[in-house]
């Protein structure tokens, strides 16, 4: 290690408190602690955690800079390959990414890259020269379909090029997962998402909400009657998946987005809110990954008791590291290596437990992983009021069936290559909806990838008129 | 946001209103609903399109008080405006995409059960406007309760009406009209039911009884309306739809109204708690 000392721990607020409330669980640095995490970065020749950072943001030249407290100059290295840094900081899978790779997680603990990248951003967004002025037009309209990371990335670069973009967002509020999704004590939404919202609109991006590409609006009429050159489709994985076992139909099971939506979006935990939401005073919540264990969490905040139920071990779990961390420290109970096989209801049709079986590791399937085995006569029942399911979600089909020329694979992604082309000229796509369910920073880079395509293809087709 | 260009009260707990939205109206069909949400600590509310006028770029929701939402939404006036109206929703009606030949061999029969009679408006009105053969039936409580009776009658071929309570029309059930119409020598090759979910599981097996196919129209819990959440889940030939974005409107014959009637109490203690919750804090 460059000085010796061990990592900076991070400040957060206490499990005890934090699980009766909504607030931010981690407090992130202040300057002197970042100061201090920096100063332990080796500046490797040859850094191993850009190579492992999906948008290769220049890790090590921003740390140099917040070792040497030039804040801004950190924020000012950053910004050229992230657009989201206080969510992708928070929110990145970071143990697998950047971190995972850092040299000195080798023999000791690695730079917690996240933590320094999000207090960055938020000293940014806090003390920072944030004006920003919409460049002058060039005079082509681009439309831009859904307003999650994708969607907002893609905007916000083709309106620096000087291209009129309008976001089409369904839900009545942008951000996509970042809004609906992602709980306000991970992602604070009126402290960090709105700012990056407004930070896009203020460079001259306009939202138009309530607007359903394939039902309000389609591809076709965007193109052929409003005038847009491009279309970039970013419109996320939202589709749940269910387990079709018996039961899931009764009241009190839910999707994990039904149940993140009333509390994200339409904030169901405040009191000033007419959303209802329902959890009983035990929840059981299926699978592993983030999802899961933010539905888990919400849940426990709002007063139930909660068990997450998972196929695998604790070693598999999808979610990142952090997240299965504090689960734990809240009380959370984790049943691994069990699988649903039925729900079950009283005489009134309302969730009355689950029944589940035991599970081994067998084999190594075709992608390497173990995959689980039922352990015959091993089912038991655990009781419970409500059942919420998070067994993952794939692309929504409405765009794909209402636009022409459109091509998706058997998961129901939609086809476009490395740069967003899709098979239809001068339609693009990126995020989650090419992807399927992945992460903040994929979806961000592939929407920047995309909106540098955008404007290759009207400047040829330009080019082209020219001549 | 979005304008309430005009406001009228049809009974004393059903409201009619005309909004400002221009890119649904645009692309509107019958069948079809959009979400309502009125304010920004509002729920999200599903109502179906009753009428649409492309020029004039305004959709009409017929919304009768049920809750606390729904109430909010009648509450509003001409001139003030919702915070959120998305749509157009669902599939629209499988006859809109259907050949005229096709349907100028059918007779339809609409039921319509209380406020679902604003639902089947645009549906009869867009068939009758096209030459095709529609009867309705429109049943309610009481005479009070009815709505729609002029403008029904001015786009169908025959409308019958029945309450309760013998106050108006029939005496009896739209299902017991039904029946009577058939007795009496009508017979029909299509018929729509509309309205509480009750009413549309008894005219789906009056239906079957009289041996003509019925289409129905559910009414679930929703969220977002375009598949995302899950909450308007129904059972339909033994298969899960999701009612927003493969339906609203389904074979009766498949649906599973039992366990839909079930579904839509989800959330009735919840309310029941919050009303009370109010109540206390002299919001009343
Ligand atoms: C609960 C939850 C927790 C997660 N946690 C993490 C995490 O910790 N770290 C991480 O990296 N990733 C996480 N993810 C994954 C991550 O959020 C997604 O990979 C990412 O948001 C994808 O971005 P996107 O822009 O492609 O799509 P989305 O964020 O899904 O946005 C798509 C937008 O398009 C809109 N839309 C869809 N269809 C239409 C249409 N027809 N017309 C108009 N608009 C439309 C949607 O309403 C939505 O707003 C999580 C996901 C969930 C659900
Ligand atoms: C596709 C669709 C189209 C609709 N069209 C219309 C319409 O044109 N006009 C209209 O007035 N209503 C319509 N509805 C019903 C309307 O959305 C509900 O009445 C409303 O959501 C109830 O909200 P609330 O808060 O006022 O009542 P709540 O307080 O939520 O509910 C009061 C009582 O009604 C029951 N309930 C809740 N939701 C529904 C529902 N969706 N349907 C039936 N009962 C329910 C509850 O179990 C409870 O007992 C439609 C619903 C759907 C899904
Ligand atoms: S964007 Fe994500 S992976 Fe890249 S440096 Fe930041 S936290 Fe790490
Ligand atoms: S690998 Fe670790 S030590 Fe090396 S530059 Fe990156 S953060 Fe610094
Ligand atoms: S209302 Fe959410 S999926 Fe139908």
């Amino acid at each position: 290690m460059a000085n010796g000392i061990p990592r900076v721990p991070v400040r957060e607020q206490l499990p005890e408190a934090r699980a009766k409330n909504f607030d931010e669980v981690c407090y992130g640095y202040n300057a002197e602690e970042a100061v201090l995490e920096a100063s332990r970065c080796l500046h490797c020749r040859n850094p191993r955690c850009v190579a492992a950072c999906p948008v290769s943001i220049k890790i090590p030249e921003f740390i140099s800079m917040v070792a040497s407290g030039d804040f801004s100059a950190a924020a000012g290295i950053i910004a050229e390959d992230s657009s989201l840094p206080a969510i992708c900081g928070r929110v990145c899978p970071q143990e697998t990414q950047c971190e995972g790779s850092c040299i000195l997680g080798v023999k000791g603990e690695a730079v917690a890259i996240g933590k320094l990248e999000r207090f960055v951003a938020d000293w940014n967004r806090q003390n920072g020269d944030r004006k920003v002025k919409p460049a002058a037009s060039n005079g082509y309209k681009v439309a831009v379909i859904g307003s999650g990371p994708a969607g907002l990335a893609c905007a916000s670069d083709l309106a620096k090029l000087g291209y009129e973009v309008t976001i089409f967002e369904a839900l009545h509020k942008p951000g996509g997962v970042l809004q609906y999704g992602i709980p306000e004590f991970r992602l604070p939404k009126d402290t960090v998402v709105e700012p990056e919202i407004a930070d896009v609109m203020a460079l001259g991006v306009k939202i138009e909400t309530n607007v359903i590409a394939g039902r309000t609006i389609t591809v076709d009429s965007l193109m052929d009657e409003e005038g847009y050159s491009a279309v970039f489709i970013g419109s996320g994985a939202g589709l749940p998946k269910f387990m079709n076992i018996p039961g899931e139909n009764l009241n009190g099971v839910f999707s994990a987005n039904e149940f993140l939506t009333r509390n994200n979006l339409m904030k169901a935990y405040r009191s000033d809110y007419r959303t209802p939401v329902h959890t009983g005073n035990k929840v059981v919540v299926v699978g592993g990954g983030n999802v899961a264990m933010d539905a888990a969490r919400t849940a426990l905040r709002l007063g139930a008791e909660t068990t997450i139920v998972y196929r695998r071990t604790e070693k598999e779990l999808p979610a990142r590291r952090e997240e299965v961390h504090h689960a734990k420290e809240e009380g959370i109970r984790f049943e691994l290596l069990t699988n649903p096989v039925e729900i079950l209801g009283d005489d009134k049709g309302w969730v009355r437990g689950i029944r589940c079986i035991r599970m081994e590791l067998g084999e190594p399937d075709e992608s390497g992983r173990r995959s689980p085995v039922p352990i015959p006569g091993s089912e038991f029942e655990i009781s419970t009021d409500s059942v919420i399911m998070s067994l993952g979600t794939s692309p929504n089909p409405l765009i794909a069936r209402t636009t022409s020329g459109l091509e998706t694979n058997r998961r129901g992604c939609l086809v476009a290559d490395e740069d967003g082309r899709t098979a239809r000229e001068g339609v693009f796509a990126g995020g989650d909806a090419v992807t399927g369910a992945a992460t903040v920073i994929l979806a961000m880079g592939a929407g920047r990838k995309a909106a540098a395509a955008i404007d290759r293809y009207i400047k040829e087709k330009e080019g082209q008129q020219k001549n | 946001m979005y304008k309430i260009v005009s406001k009228e009260m049809l009974t004393p707990t059903i409201c009619r209103m005309k909004v400002d939205a221009p890119r649904l109206a645009a692309s509107a069909y019958p069948g079809q609903f959009l979400i309502v949400r009125p304010e920004e600590h509002g729920e999200r509310i599903p109502l179906t399109i009753s009428d649409f006028d492309r020029e004039a770029g305004t959709v009409t929701i017929v919304t009768q008080k049920i809750g606390a939402s729904t109430s909010q939404i009648c509450s509003f006036e001409a001139g003030d405006s919702f915070a959120d109206v998305v749509g157009p929703l669902g599939i629209p009606s499988d006859f809109t995409a259907e050949s005229l030949d096709m349907l100028k061999g059918r007779k339809y029969i609409f039921i319509a059960g209380g406020v679902g009679t604003a639902p089947v408006y645009p549906q009869v009105k867009w068939l009758h406007e096209r030459g095709v053969a529609v009867d309705v039936i429109v049943g309610a409580k009481n005479s009070g309760l009815l709505i729609y009776k002029k403008e029904m009658a001015e786009v169908c071929d025959n409308l019958y009406i029945c309450t309760d309570d013998g106050s108006e029309g029939f005496h009896g059930m739209v299902t017991a009209m039904l029946e009577k119409l058939v007795a009496d020598g009508r017979s029909y090759t299509q018929a729509v039911a509309i309205g509480p979910m009750i009413m549309m599981k008894f005219a789906t097996l009056t239906a079957k009884k009289l041996g003509f196919p019925i289409t129905v129209s559910l009414n679930t819990l929703m969220v977002d309306g375009t598949g995302m959440c899950g909450a308007c889940r129904v059972t339909v030939a033994g298969k899960t739809r999701f009612a927003c974005v493969e339906g609203p409107e389904f074979n009766g014959y498949d649906v599973d109204f039992d366990e839909a009637m079930r579904r839509q109490t989800m959330y009735r203690s919840e309310e029941l708690a919050e009303n009370d919750h109010e109540c206390k804090i002299g919001r009343g």
